[in-house]
């Protein structure tokens, strides 16, 4: 397809005319901290008004990962009593994430891999089945803590329906798939002149320009750097201040560990099992009955994280368990950076 | 690392791997104060499962727990399971009597090499409930007695009121062709067995650890403790055989919780040899 450019006076009505079809999921901003005004929080929410969406929105909180992985979600229902018929339940809906970073859109490509692997998760792969998503270019690090650019999430080479590059008062408009064929049908987009050519040259010579942060080793050795580290003290030393509160998991666009429980009616005549984010921070993640807990100390626990992040996945899926969103460490409140922690090992090997 | 192939239509159509299908307790028997024996039956199409392998018991209400198939597919269609109440699921199971419905998913996980094993010698090592697992792959060998060589079975609980299926290990006992030894940490006043912990029994018997594979199922300590007796004995670490036992809430390698750094237990074990869990480190 040729590339195609759309004038940011146009996005509005895109928007609109693609919710006429699916219910759409984009950036809002959510605060402005009272002592500095252009200190902005933006989160993911679905959207009443196009008015609302910012893509010139920075790191949300969490990222898009909730559409597609709920922090609850039901997985089954049943009847209590002699006849339970437990039968699937399956929540989706057809909607557009209008705005995914590329770090996100790499993310979702790895929770992909992951619920596909040998044993497909339908619930998860229903809501995948029936989600559009319309990417958006980034110009610049969202703050000093990315480093896509290391874990290879800034150019993403799939995983998105339409990926929009945004230059002064246009978007260039790049359409990867038929869906997103689809959604650009809606859009007043036109086809790119030599000018529009010319300015998407010079955005991308200035996105590759804005970031500079780079690992000190080359991100391939990544996983074998971890190997060497399994015995290093640094671990014990980085978890001594680890509170073990989870709250890097939870944030973490390619964490997708859960616990499942029952919830049973007031009546008690029906139940449903519903599946909630877990941590592999927290104490009892790894105990077994009698006690015996496999991960006891919190530096085996971190140490687990940061492998699974780092090896694990990537051994398992192919694809990195770190986008390096940078999101875990803007979380915790113990300032521990998995970059950091990377960088360490390394130099402690 | 190849990249995992991804096709949602696929994926979203896939039937859940959480629902369970619903089975009939055949029996139901109080083996000990805590532990209870059930045969069991899916409604439909039997269970096709190997020895070694583990199903997730749902009880509608409360919850769902791993436990070990405890038969051997020779034993028939139906299939069997020794629960010990420790917590929610396993306590509500306690209540469950001949008839009663529940849900199975499964079966998961690898399972026990018994043609490996083929015309070598076993030596089994159970401890307390690691006769459940134990079990299916000792009812395997029996049923095909020819195919295996020497067979040794060595059982040790803490007291003679925790011994498992004390009748099935009496019939052992009485065998001509296999050699079974019991003992328990404290006896009573009716005992008149082995007193002391299971290593000791090892001592008693003859190995020929050219020939051996020496499974050995039971609580951490008891398993660090009789894998040092089996390396003392000769055994090569490859032939050394367990089965772990993790948290695990799905069984199919999604949940993470049995993840033992790279290894999914639920899905690349339960069963392992020594030389394996060694090099994992956190296995034990
Ligand atoms: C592969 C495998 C085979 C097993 N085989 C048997 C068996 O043959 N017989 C038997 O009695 N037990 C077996 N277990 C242990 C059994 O699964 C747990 O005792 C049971 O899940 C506890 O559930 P609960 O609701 O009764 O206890 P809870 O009230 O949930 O908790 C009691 C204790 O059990 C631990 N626990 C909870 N859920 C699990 C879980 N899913 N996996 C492991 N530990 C858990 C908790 O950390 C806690 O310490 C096996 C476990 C595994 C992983
Ligand atoms: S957010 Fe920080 S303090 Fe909390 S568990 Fe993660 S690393 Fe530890
Ligand atoms: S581990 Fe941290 S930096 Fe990496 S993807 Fe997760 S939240 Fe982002
Ligand atoms: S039990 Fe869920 S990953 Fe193994």
């Amino acid at each position: 397809m040729l590339p195609l450019v759309l004038n940011k006076s146009d996005l509005g009505a895109w928007i609109e005319a693609l919710a006429a079809q699916r219910r759409v999921a984009a950036p809002v901003l959510k605060e402005t901290s009272p002592a500095d005004r252009t200190d902005l929080k933006f989160g993911w929410e679905y959207i009443a008004d196009p008015a609302e969406v910012r893509l010139d929105y920075t790191v949300t909180v969490l990222g898009p990962k909730k559409f597609l992985w709920p922090a609850r979600q039901t997985v089954m229902s049943y009847q209590i009593g002699a006849d339970p018929r437990p039968t699937a339940v399956l929540d989706h809906e057809p909607h557009v994430l209008f705005g995914v970073h590329p770090c996100d859109v790499t993310a979702i490509q790895t929770l992909d891999a992951a619920f596909s692997k040998d044993i497909a998760d339908p619930h998860y792969l229903a809501r995948r089945a029936d989600t559009a998503i319309v990417s958006i270019d980034c110009a610049a690090p969202c703050d000093e803590t990315c480093f896509c650019l290391d874990m290879g999430s800034l150019y993403p080479e799939a995983g998105y329906d339409v990926m929009l590059t945004p230059e002064g008062n246009r978007f260039f408009v790049e359409v990867k798939t038929p869906l997103g064929e689809a959604l650009v049908e809606k859009a007043k987009v036109r086809p790119a002149t030599k000018q529009d050519m010319q300015a998407r040259q010079k955005f991308a010579e200035e996105k590759r320009g804005n970031f500079h942060f780079q690992l000190p080793f080359e991100v391939k050795y990544l996983p074998e750097i971890l190997d060497a580290s399994y015995d290093s003290l640094v671990w014990e030393a980085i978890a001594r201040r680890c509170f073990a509160c989870g709250s890097c998991n939870t944030t973490c666009p390619t964490c997708y560990c859960w616990d499942v429980d029952d919830d049973v009616a007031v009546d008690l005549t029906k139940g449903c099992r519903v599946r909630r984010y877990d941590s592999c921070q927290l104490d009892p993640f790894a105990e077994v009955a009698g006690g015996e807990n496999f991960r006891k100390d919190r530096s085996s626990r971190l140490r687990h994280r940061m492998f699974r992040k780092g090896k694990y996945i990537l051994d398992q899926t192919g694809r990195s368990g770190c986008v390096g969103c940078g999101r875990c460490e803007r979380a915790c409140v113990a300032d521990i950076s998995i970059k950091e922690t990377f960088i360490q090992i390394a130099g402690s090997r | 690392m190849s990249q995992v192939a991804v096709d949602f239509e696929k994926g979203a159509a896939a039937p859940s791997p959480y629902v369970p299908k619903m089975a009939r307790l055949l029996e139901a028997e109080q083996m000990t104060e805590t532990e209870r024996f059930f045969r069991v039956a899916l409604e439909g199409e039997p269970l096709r499962y190997e020895p070694g392998q583990f199903v997730s018991c749902m009880v509608f209400g409360i919850g769902e727990s791993p436990i070990s198939i405890c038969s051997s597919p020779t034993q028939g269609d139906a299939f069997e399971l020794t629960v010990r109440s420790v917590g929610m699921v396993t306590n509500a199971l306690k209540k469950f009597g001949k008839g009663d419905r529940l849900g199975i998913r499964g079966p998961f996980g690898n399972h026990f090499d018994y043609s490996a094993m083929k015309g070598q010698d076993v030596l089994f090592v159970a401890g307390g409930l690691g006769l459940a697992p134990t079990r299916s792959l000792i009812r395997y060998v029996l049923d095909n007695r020819q195919d295996y060589g020497k067979v040794t079975i060595l059982f040790g609980a803490r007291e003679p009121k925790w011994l498992l299926f004390r009748q099935e290990v009496e019939e052992w006992t009485k065998r001509k062709d296999i050699d079974t030894r019991v003992t328990v940490d404290r006896g009573d006043a009716s005992w008149k067995g082995n007193v002391g912990v299971i290593t000791r029994l090892f001592r008693q018997i003859e190995v020929d650890p050219t020939r051996t594979y020496a499974v050995i199922v039971g609580p951490p300590i008891m398993f660090k403790f009789t894998v040092l007796e089996a390396l003392a004995e000769g055994i090569p670490e490859h032939r050394i055989i367990c089965s772990l036992e993790r948290h695990m809430k799905c069984g199919v390698g999604k949940c993470g919780h049995c993840q033992i750094r790279g290894i999914y237990v639920c899905r690349e074990g339960p069963v392992f040899t020594y030389e394996q869990v060694k090099k994992l480190r956190e296995g034990i």
